[in-house]
């Protein structure tokens, strides 16, 4: 009983959800790109510091179709997305389910720059196909779709928010907490944002910037304060790799967590990948967004604490 | 011991040996990094609210929190006093701990007193008690449209809308938790 009636309290939600998942692949199946599906029980999750896998028997639940995607791309395919459920563990708040769906997509041939104007166009080809006009309302605000939306690098918006420099906050170990308390909530409140030039320890598998090794090429789109996707031009150095990957394990040891061991097979396709883009979109999140509710509960139609 | 994880609201903690009720939580993480526990606390003693982000490694003792069984005793200037039926121990609380339930409070009336470690810190009443009018107008004639109350005024004090056939001298039952009167009392 309790079930169905959540179906029917969100059924505009769910139908606002549907379409857009719809206008999604008209989208990219438009620019070219091939739909694919990879496994999502697999031996081992790609290690990142803070994110924690669901076991499944001896193997895993995919916390991200990455691994499988890059694979993809190494095997010789040049454009291909994803739209997947993922499974992290102890991941529950406003923005967080357990269990969520992530748009995942790959381009041979692209930089970080690049992949950032095609995701302004996908979201704006989105807002178009739902049939909203330039601008819509989030939760009091109004958000314009206009093009160029607001970028600002990561280190620009310290300045303007935080209460210390990037660097003074990634070397005290705060990066986060200041992220989280004094710059996201400023992120996408007139129009979408793209934050950009992450710190390198703050983006595992990204590649860094030519001109400058302590930053990586890697973006974050947030509306209404809330991270909607997150990208970067592709880390496809295999010692680079290797040297990140071993961090990301010491890491994890020391914080008692769960190791993931990598396999080999991963960082020879590493080593055969070509230079590529992608990025990684949740779904649900911008569900809320064009649905203009404020917990990531509304847009879909089961919440975990009911199963 | 708590772990971040183990937040929630209403959750009661010990930080810096002082007990802290959460108010609000939520849980965040920011792009790719750590999970942070964003939440609001509110010191059971001070009554200040304040926000704090926890990080999932953070561990908290529980507040040592305890509910006692204890009589009221008196009102001394502005301290109420509390006395254990066994142990003979008495304890005080100030006017503002005390809150509402002072409207409340008869000789040897039975209450709860919350205790953090060996301090007193507040007092809960039993939901019903049972209070003499000691103040009220007569019922006049022809008052008695269904919906319709007067003031009067209880033994401690307190003042309460009633049914206008309720005189003085008579007992009521009043709910402590709204304040409302319930019903009269007979004998």
């Amino acid at each position: 009983m309790r079930d169905s009636w959540r179906l029917t309290k969100n059924q505009d939600a769910l139908h606002t959800r549907a379409r857009m998942i719809y206008a999604i692949r008209d989208f990219l199946i438009n620019r070219d790109y091939l739909e694919v599906e990879t496994p999502s029980i697999i031996p081992s999750p790609i290690p990142e510091p803070h994110i924690d896998a669901i076991s499944c028997g001896d193997r895993f639940l995919h916390t991200s179709p990455e691994l499988y995607m890059k694979q993809l791309l190494a095997a010789g395919y040049p454009k291909i997305f994803q739209i997947c459920k993922c499974f992290r563990a102890g991941e529950r708040g406003s923005f967080h389910l357990p269990e969520f769906t992530m748009l995942e997509w790959y381009c041979r041939g692209m930089d970080y720059r690049l992949l950032m104007k095609e995701c302004e166009d996908l979201i704006f080809s989105i807002v178009h196909n739902l049939g909203y006009g330039d601008v819509i309302h989030y939760q009091g605000r109004t958000l314009s779709f206009k093009k160029p939306w607001e970028t600002l690098s990561v280190r620009e918006a310290f300045s303007c928010y935080a209460p210390m420099h990037m660097d003074e906050a990634v070397n005290k170990g705060l990066f986060d907490e200041i992220m989280v308390c004094h710059i996201e909530p400023h992120l996408g409140s007139a129009q979408p944002t793209f934050i950009y030039d992450y710190p390198v320890s703050e983006a595992t598998l990204a590649k860094a910037k030519e001109k400058e090794p302590g930053i990586a090429e890697r973006f974050e789109l947030y509306m209404g304060g809330i991270e909607i996707a997150n990208a970067c031009s592709e880390l496809t150095d295999m010692e680079e790799h290797h040297v990140r990957i071993e961090k990301v394990q010491e890491y994890r040891y020391s914080m008692n967590k769960a190791r993931y061991p990598v396999s080999d097979c991963f960082l020879q396709d590493i080593a055969d990948m070509p230079m590529a883009a992608g990025i990684a979109l949740g779904v649900d999140r911008l569900a809320m967004i064009f649905s203009d509710v404020s917990v990531i509960d509304d847009v879909v139609a089961f919440i975990p604490e009911l199963g | 011991m708590y772990s971040a994880s183990d937040l929630k609201k209403g959750l009661r903690i010990k930080l810096d040996n002082e007990p802290y009720i959460v108010t609000e939580f939520n849980f965040v993480k920011p792009g790719k990094g750590q999970a942070l526990y964003r939440s609001k606390l509110r010191n059971m003693i001070t009554g200040a609210q304040f926000e704090r982000t926890f990080r999932s490694a953070d561990t908290f003792e529980p507040a040592d929190l305890r509910e006692k069984k204890m009589q009221y005793l008196y009102k001394e200037e502005k301290k109420y006093c509390f006395m254990d039926n066994e142990s003979y121990e008495q304890v005080f609380l100030t006017e503002e701990q005390v809150g509402e339930a002072k409207n409340f409070f008869i000789d040897n009336l039975e209450v709860e007193i919350l205790f953090f470690e060996d301090r007193p810190l507040g007092v809960t009443v039993p939901n019903f008690v049972d209070l003499v009018v000691v103040g009220a107008d007569p019922w006049a004639k022809g008052d008695s449209v269904s919906g319709k109350t007067k003031p009067v005024t209880l033994q401690t004090g307190y003042q309460i809308q009633v049914p206008p056939f309720i005189e003085e001298g008579e007992k009521i039952r009043v709910d402590t938790r709204s304040g409302e009167y319930l019903t009269r009392v007979k004998g």
